[in-house]
């Protein structure tokens, strides 16, 4: 079978595309002001600019590598800046499998994050506990933090992975302002023992 | 000697004269889930203690439940960083263990895929080392060219990281042309980029006073812990083990092994960084081995042994044999001699080895991974003591310590 | 000097005679069965002995058998020559009541780290060993889990239905 390479050999001109940016929420435009509800513009400002936490452990991490890097670059995104320091981030991004000695490890890093906080399940092993049903893996890692967002895969491709983002994003531009502090989020943190 | 031997505390105090710092198991610092608990004096460590198993998956109980070809799946992660090398592995395993000859196309082919994935694994590892020591710029440029190394991953298995790559006796397709412009691309371009690379730490100053003479082992010492692979070559003992028992023809290659003086964090940068252009050469002299096949042997692309490898699909619409075989090896009814086989490799770190016992089931009944990370991880609180944090996290990342390969 | 598989079991049948219990060769590695206690004597034997120079320990790891009656688990060594490029396996079998087998840390202390994993699998008591605990799995495991009367699943688990997951 002779078939020859076929893509990326065309250069595209994006000259005229005017790539614009980010949607201005809804609101009243006037003469040097913009008026639009609170929670919008914190969304809006929020969503375009999440510091996530990779919390890589094995092979999954490496994919976010090469999501990190400029071949499919996160940092589109918004996640330019990724930070270690889980007093400092927004997004707990767990990729790879969680074993059982690390879940109180796991639990502790998503303690310490300040809230809005959101965490995305990256792969296979931490949505379900992956191909390893075995004594020593978390079966998810829903069994210690809640999550937000799954991406299944294994590993996941970066643009699965960064579809997971965007989902994430979605969450982000949408949530109501005073979810954190209402009754069915301290419900649902009370389920894992979280006060 | 204590440097702060002038803080007096009282008889029974709680409080020591060392400060005790986690090295966790998340750290930007620590590749991998593993943790460090360092006593410090100051900047320098008097003591380390390491703890691992924080991703242990149980590959072993897990291979005594499956058939050999599903047990390829589990190899890949191990040492993620190049899976087809663990999947060639174990599929000589196998293959020695069933008594299979791969026909020599097979081998050049496979020989192709275990040089890409050392080089995208000496790659990630020496990009790391220049990261620790504050340069991110040479990690960035250069992961642009695993993506290449991905990209013939996905022409001939379909998948970028955890390949599955191969069968027993063979690969699952023969190469496209695609693969073959993809390989030629890569051999085209990166040789440029790593010498690049090179330029960027080879000479550089600070990189040379952060990794020369910081990180030590001596070959007595690292033989005596059981070191192999790029870190027992930089201590200066050429074990390779495509040289001392070659497997899928290496014998038929002309390579050198490169081998370090004092076994420091340069040397074993050095090391990889060299052994990354011999696997271009080993590369080059494979595709034009297998370029040099012509005719129907160039679409030889399995061995011929219709109980292990599944049948073509027109032979299992008409024949009666190869309906049996493609039902047995699909639903892991095989049945494996019985018997016990050692077959090791050089995997990116060192010798991976695989020791099968079967019982003549369709499971194997023992199969312990000789994981080289494990091995060598024990020196580490050897290598670091009396030495400065600072040296200690570049030592972390020279060695190239995988957590998947260390647990399993 | 050429080390062949004769001259290792000459060699071997010399010092030893009859604590080896028996030898077997399987896929070109020669590989022999001796009395758990004299492990120890036989590694040093073969690190010290300037004919034999087996100083490299490739692994060390354990099988459980549990259908041999006193002597259920098999300890193996594997290890190598380098200057000569040979192999060897050293194969002891002890009784999983009192699995004792001496530590060879004292030679090689690359053994250090295999025997704690060989301990944290199938509960081999390393005697001499100087920090014998579990390496892999979680310190407060109560057993050894890859002994064969255990299963891999985690048996906690309320969510995974057994009769479609075919456990």
């Amino acid at each position: 079978m002779s078939r020859p390479v076929r893509f990326n050999m065309i250069q595209k001109d994006t000259s005229d595309l005017g790539i614009n940016n980010v949607q201005l929420p809804e609101g009243h435009m006037g003469e040097g002001f913009f008026a639009t509800s609170l929670d919008k513009v914190v969304g809006m400002a929020r969503k375009n600019s999440m510091w996530p936490l990779p919390f890589a452990t094995s092979c999954c991490g490496i994919e976010f590598m090469a999501t990190m890097g400029s071949h499919y670059d996160l940092s589109r995104f918004g996640s330019e800046r990724v930070g270690f320091s889980p007093r400092q981030c927004d997004l707990l991004m767990v990729m790879g499998t969680i074993a059982k000695k690390m879940g109180p490890v796991l639990r502790q890093v998503y303690l310490q994050m300040a809230e809005p906080r959101w965490v995305m399940a990256v792969g296979a092993c931490a949505s379900s506990g992956g191909i390893f049903d075995t004594y020593s893996v978390l079966q998810g890692i829903d069994q210690v933090i809640p999550v937000d967002v799954y991406v299944p895969g294994c590993p996941p491709r970066p643009e699965a992975i960064i579809d997971g983002v965007l989902k994430i994003q979605e969450l982000v531009e949408n949530e109501s302002l005073r979810r954190r502090t209402g009754d069915q989020y301290k419900a649902l943190l009370g389920g894992y023992g979280i006060q | 000697m204590l440097e702060q031997g002038n803080i007096h505390l009282p008889e029974g105090s709680i409080e020591k004269q060392t400060t005790t710092l986690n090295l966790g198991p998340t750290h930007p610092a620590t590749h991998g889930v593993f943790q460090n608990i360092l006593e410090m004096d100051g900047e320098r460590i008097i003591k380390a203690e390491s703890t691992v198993g924080y991703i242990h998956r149980a590959f072993e109980k897990l291979a005594e439940r499956r058939p050999l070809n599903q047990i390829t799946t589990l190899t890949d992660r191990l040492n993620y960083c190049s899976a087809p090398l663990n999947n060639m592995g174990w599929h000589l395993t196998c293959e020695k263990l069933l008594g299979v000859k791969t026909p020599k196309r097979v081998d050049y082919l496979r020989v192709i895929i275990m040089e890409l994935s050392r080089i995208s694994d000496h790659l990630i590892c020496n990009s790391i080392v220049g990261v620790d020591t504050g340069a991110y710029t040479g990690f960035l440029y250069v992961m642009q060219y695993r993506e290449l190394v991905y990209e013939i991953y996905e022409e001939v298995c379909g998948s970028r990281l955890t390949t599955n790559m191969g069968r027993i006796g063979g690969f699952e397709r023969n190469f496209s042309d695609v693969a073959f412009q993809k390989i030629e691309k890569f051999l085209a371009e990166f040789p440029g980029v790593w010498k690049e690379f090179e330029n960027l730490f080879n000479r550089n100053r600070i990189f040379i006073e952060r990794t020369v003479g910081t990180g030590a082992i001596s070959a007595e010492r690292a033989l005596n812990y059981g070191f192999t692979g790029p870190n027992l070559r930089a201590a200066g003992v050429d074990y390779d083990v495509r040289v001392h028992s070659p497997y899928s023809s290496y014998e038929d290659f002309d390579f050198i092994i490169p081998v370090g003086t004092t076994g420091d964090n340069n040397d074993r940068f050095q090391v990889r960084n060299e052994e990354i252009w011999q696997s271009l050469s080993i590369i080059r002299q494979a595709y034009q081995k297998v370029q040099a096949f012509k005719g129907t042997e160039a679409d030889v692309y399995h061995a011929d042994a219709p109980e292990y490898y599944l049948p073509a699909k027109a032979d299992v619409y008409t024949k009666m044999e190869a309906l049996i075989y493609h039902f047995k090896i699909v639903m892991g009814e095989t049945e494996i001699p019985a018997g016990e086989v050692y077959q090791s490799i050089e995997g990116g770190n060192g010798e991976l080895g695989f020791y099968l016992i079967s019982d003549g089931g369709r499971t194997p009944y023992r199969l312990h991974f000789r994981r080289p990370c494990f091995i060598y991880y024990q020196a580490y609180s050897e290598i670091v003591k009396d030495t400065m944090l600072s040296d200690a996290i570049v030592t972390l990342s020279s060695l190239n310590l995988i957590a998947g390969e260390m647990d399993a | 000097m050429f080390l062949t598989h004769e001259t290792i079991k000459e060699t071997l049948a010399a010092q030893f005679g009859d604590k080896i219990l028996g030898w077997e060769e399987s896929y070109g590695m020669l590989s022999f069965t001796i009395q758990p206690d004299h492990n120890l004597k036989a590694l040093t034997f073969l690190n010290d002995d300037p004919a034999m120079g087996f100083q490299f320990l490739t692994d060390v790891t354990a099988v459980h058998y549990p259908d041999r009656k006193g002597e259920e688990i098999a300890v193996v060594y594997h290890l190598h020559n380098l200057k000569e490029n040979v192999r060897l396996r050293m194969k002891l079998f002890v009784p999983v009541e009192k699995p004792d087998v001496y530590t060879a840390t004292g030679l090689f202390s690359g053994a250090n780290w295999m025997e704690r994993e060989t301990y944290d699998f199938y509960g081999v008591n390393f005697v001499g060993h100087p920090d014998l605990r579990r390496v892999l799995n979680v310190d407060e495991m109560d057993y050894f889990p890859l002994r064969k009367e255990f299963p891999l699943e985690d048996q906690t688990r309320i969510d995974k239905d057994d009769e479609m997951f075919g456990r």
